[in-house]
């Protein structure tokens, strides 16, 4: 269109033209975000070289030398720094994804009983939720770190409950069935029934949009999480044996434990992002207007289907994208393990800067991990509104 | 006729105080249940922790705490000077007061929308000056003092009310940018926005700690305290450029031609139609980043700088406060908490007041 203008009136001078204007802007920000790049590079390469800093990542392939507290896979100070941050980026992860299935759990619980008719459950709900909303998460992590700390006896005066389970500043340590090839087959057995169950949804769907019979899918499903499993564990010989800790000099040797660390890291997450998926679930219910209940009703739906065919669908249609948002925040904020001495990647990567002091590598690092999280979290967004858009009339 | 209707009265047990307790806490057996369990819960952990804080603790500086089994206040009693105001000289601590009163008191002006006019803008602005001269002195025979020197809520005051000042700003442009038809700009700003949006604080902070120092040329140098101020700057900026951002995309397109069939420029049109509309749509969920960015600044600890957390730990630190750590780092929560409770309180109010029903 201003093409057209442009043809008409001559005598129209070149810089009030609006598209000459556009790209001589653009070139501008250009020119402005080149020079500034090129200076800080310039003066990082001036800087990196008067300190001696070697730049690169080549000292992935360098011995770490460092001992890592806790880790999930084989680790000692003479691997690598590429192994050292795996180690790292896997202690994330599993923070998140535990502390991420706990915050579902609680935020739903709160969110409901915020919405609840009992006064006083409505009013604990809104409590807590004000609570640990208001006050800061590292501020909450340092408190039950200290708790932890602080309170709970040493490993010889362990809390000891019951046989098997003892509670000391080392942590909880606990008794766990001793490792035996037949727990491997239970864990397969699990998917095995999980896909049955995913193929026999589909199945019930078709078969009841076609001849109008329902098939028990919820019954069906327990049964076969439950009993293919243990059918499993029946035929590989039931093992019982134990592995029960013992207290061996001053720590505890066997079993199974969590360190104060990772259970004043797990705690404080949750309890803080618990509070914000309670207002989310509760924000979601409320969007799903009365007349639907009432619509669900009079066409002769159970309660139970009621909330499964008619309630969740509409609400976790407006709960999914702030909760995936609040997820994501959980494993952000996981790297405030930091403060708390739990090697996660961002502690990993931290005692990676001082030891060779290649910090930009180091931040580098990190950013792009949480990137790479972010990232999939929107793309998994993405997906889901658009499949919910189909869905949508 | 009419003499023969009795007024009946609602049964006792429907109305007054039975009433609302039947209704409310034992309407059907599982909520009998329900309040029964919650009750003895709070019963249970309630009373004694009101014994722990109340009944059989020490209030008084310098008491032995190892004495009793309740809380400990006298750790925050001997040491508040320190916990709340750091390293800053305890001689002039006045001066920090009177800032703190003097924001307060500018908070508290400001939470009426009807006095919001240019001349609340000018004092906000004389304020800040006014607050920025009694802290940093040197001036007037005030004695200068070390911005390093500066800690405890005063840093972190300074750290999220600054950061917002300085944020918002950028934000704006940030968010126009990314609304901008000019690919180049619309790129740097989206690239931006995604990327910080997408890493945790403490990178940043990390960066602003150990890499930034790098960026400059040789000989020069910008305090710590800048350096994390820079990079609070940088991340809040990102989240107000996505809220300002819903407020523009929120705005009806019959604005924009309107403004144009007047013959406004972009700027213009920008400054005098979109914004004004936009940024009030929008102050509710700046109230939030707000809170957040006000609970963030604890995150400075991890760089070393003393804030409110550090300068408590660094309380605890002292032998003789060991393991006292629940009693300061309630006194703490207390504080964030009543800022934050506050904040979050006017936003609700905020949000009610400026639903239109549209």
């Amino acid at each position: 269109m201003s093409k057209a203008i442009n043809n008409n009136t001559e005598n129209i001078s070149f810089w009030y033209d609006p598209d000459k204007r556009s790209v001589m802007y653009q070139i501008g920000a250009a020119c402005l975000f080149v020079f500034v790049a090129w200076y800080l590079v310039s003066n990082t390469m001036t800087n990196l070289e008067k300190q001696s800093i070697a730049t690169g990542f080549g000292f992935l392939n360098t011995e770490a030398a460092f001992e890592i507290g806790e880790s999930i896979i084989e680790y000692s100070a003479a691997d690598r720094y590429m192994r050292a941050l795996w180690v790292g980026f896997l202690n994330t992860l599993l923070v998140s994804f535990i502390g991420i299935i706990l915050t579902v759990i609680l935020g739903t619980f709160l969110g409901i009983a915020r919405l609840s008719k009992n006064w006083l459950i409505n009013k604990c709900a809104a409590v807590y939720i004000e609570l640990f909303q208001d006050i800061p998460i590292l501020l909450q992590l340092f408190f039950w770190y200290a708790f932890f700390y602080e309170t709970l006896p040493s490993p010889r005066d362990a809390v000891n409950p019951f046989s098997g389970l003892f509670l000391c500043n080392r942590g909880l340590i606990f008794g766990i069935p001793q490792s035996h090839p037949v727990y491997k087959y239970m864990a397969i057995a699990l998917i095995f029934a999980v896909i049955i169950i995913f193929f026999m949804k589909k199945w019930a769907k078709k078969r009841q949009d076609l001849t109008g019979k329902t098939f028990p899918v919820f019954y069906t499903s327990i049964t076969l999480i439950i009993g293919l499993p243990f059918v499993c564990w029946l035929i590989g010989g039931a093992p019982t044996e134990m592995s029960i800790p013992v207290l061996k000099g001053f720590n505890f040797k066997g079993g199974m434990s969590i360190s104060p660390e990772f259970a004043a890291l797990l705690l404080g997450l949750v309890l803080y992002t618990a509070a914000f998926v309670a207002e989310v679930v509760r924000a979601g219910i409320q969007s799903v207007n009365r007349g639907q209940t009432e619509a669900a009703k009079a066409v002769g739906l159970k309660s139970g289907q009621v909330l499964n065919l008619i309630i969740l669908p509409q609400a976790l249609r407006v709960i999914i994208p702030p909760l995936t948002s609040q997820m994501l925040n959980l494993t952000k904020n996981s790297s405030l393990a930091v403060a708390i001495g739990y090697p996660d990647f961002v502690s990993v990567a931290g005692t990676a800067i001082n030891q060779t002091g290649q910090a930009i590598e180091g931040v580098m690092l990190i950013m792009v991990v949480y990137l790479i999280f972010s990232l999939s979290t929107s793309v998994f967004m993405n997906w889901y509104n658009k499949k919910m858009a189909i869905v949508e009339r | 006729m009419e003499t023969n209707i009795e007024i009946v009265k609602p049964p006792i047990t429907n109305v007054g105080v039975i009433g609302w307790i039947r209704e409310n806490l034992f309407s059907s057996p599982l909520n009998t249940v329900l309040t029964i369990i919650i009750a003895s819960i709070l019963w249970f952990s309630v009373i004694p922790f009101l014994q722990w804080a109340l009944i059989d603790s020490y209030w008084l500086p310098d008491s032995n705490c190892k004495e009793t089994n309740g809380a400990c206040w006298s750790i925050i009693t001997s040491n508040y000077k320190v916990i709340l105001f750091g390293f800053y000289p305890q001689n002039i601590l006045w001066r920090p007061i009177t800032a703190i009163i003097m924001l307060v008191s500018l908070l508290i002006i400001s939470r009426n929308r009807n006095w919001w006019n240019a001349y609340l803008g000018y004092s906000w602005l004389a304020g800040l000056i006014i607050m920025g001269v009694l802290l940093k002195g040197g001036i007037l025979g005030l004695e200068a003092v070390d911005i390093e020197k500066w800690g405890g809520i005063i840093l972190t005051l300074l750290l999220s009310v600054f950061g917002l000042t300085a944020a918002y700003p950028l934000g704006i442009l940030l968010a126009l940018g990314r609304q901008s038809e000019m690919p180049v700009i619309k790129t740097f700003c989206v690239f931006y926005i995604e990327l910080i949006r997408g890493v945790p604080l403490i990178s940043l902070l990390f960066m602003s700690s150990v890499v930034f120092p790098l960026f400059l040329p040789e000989g020069m140098s910008i305090n710590a305290i800048l350096r994390a101020q820079v990079a609070i700057i940088m991340f809040t900026a990102a989240y107000i450029a996505e809220v300002v951002r819903g407020g523009l995309q929120g705005m009806n397109k019959g604005q924009f031609e309107a403004a144009d069939s007047l013959g406004l420029n972009y700027t213009q049109t920008m400054r005098l139609i979109i914004l004004p509309q936009a940024l009030k749509i929008v102050i509710p969920p700046s109230v939030s980043i707000l809170i957040s960015a006000f609970k963030d600044t604890s995150l400075v600890v991890i760089i070393g700088l003393y804030d409110l957390l550090k300068t408590t730990q660094s309380t605890l630190s002292d032998p003789k406060w060991m393991g006292f750590s629940a009693e300061a780092y309630i006194f703490i929560a207390l504080i964030y908490f009543i800022c934050c409770f506050f904040m979050s309180n006017y936003s609700r109010k905020l949000e009610k007041e400026l639903d239109t029903g549209l």
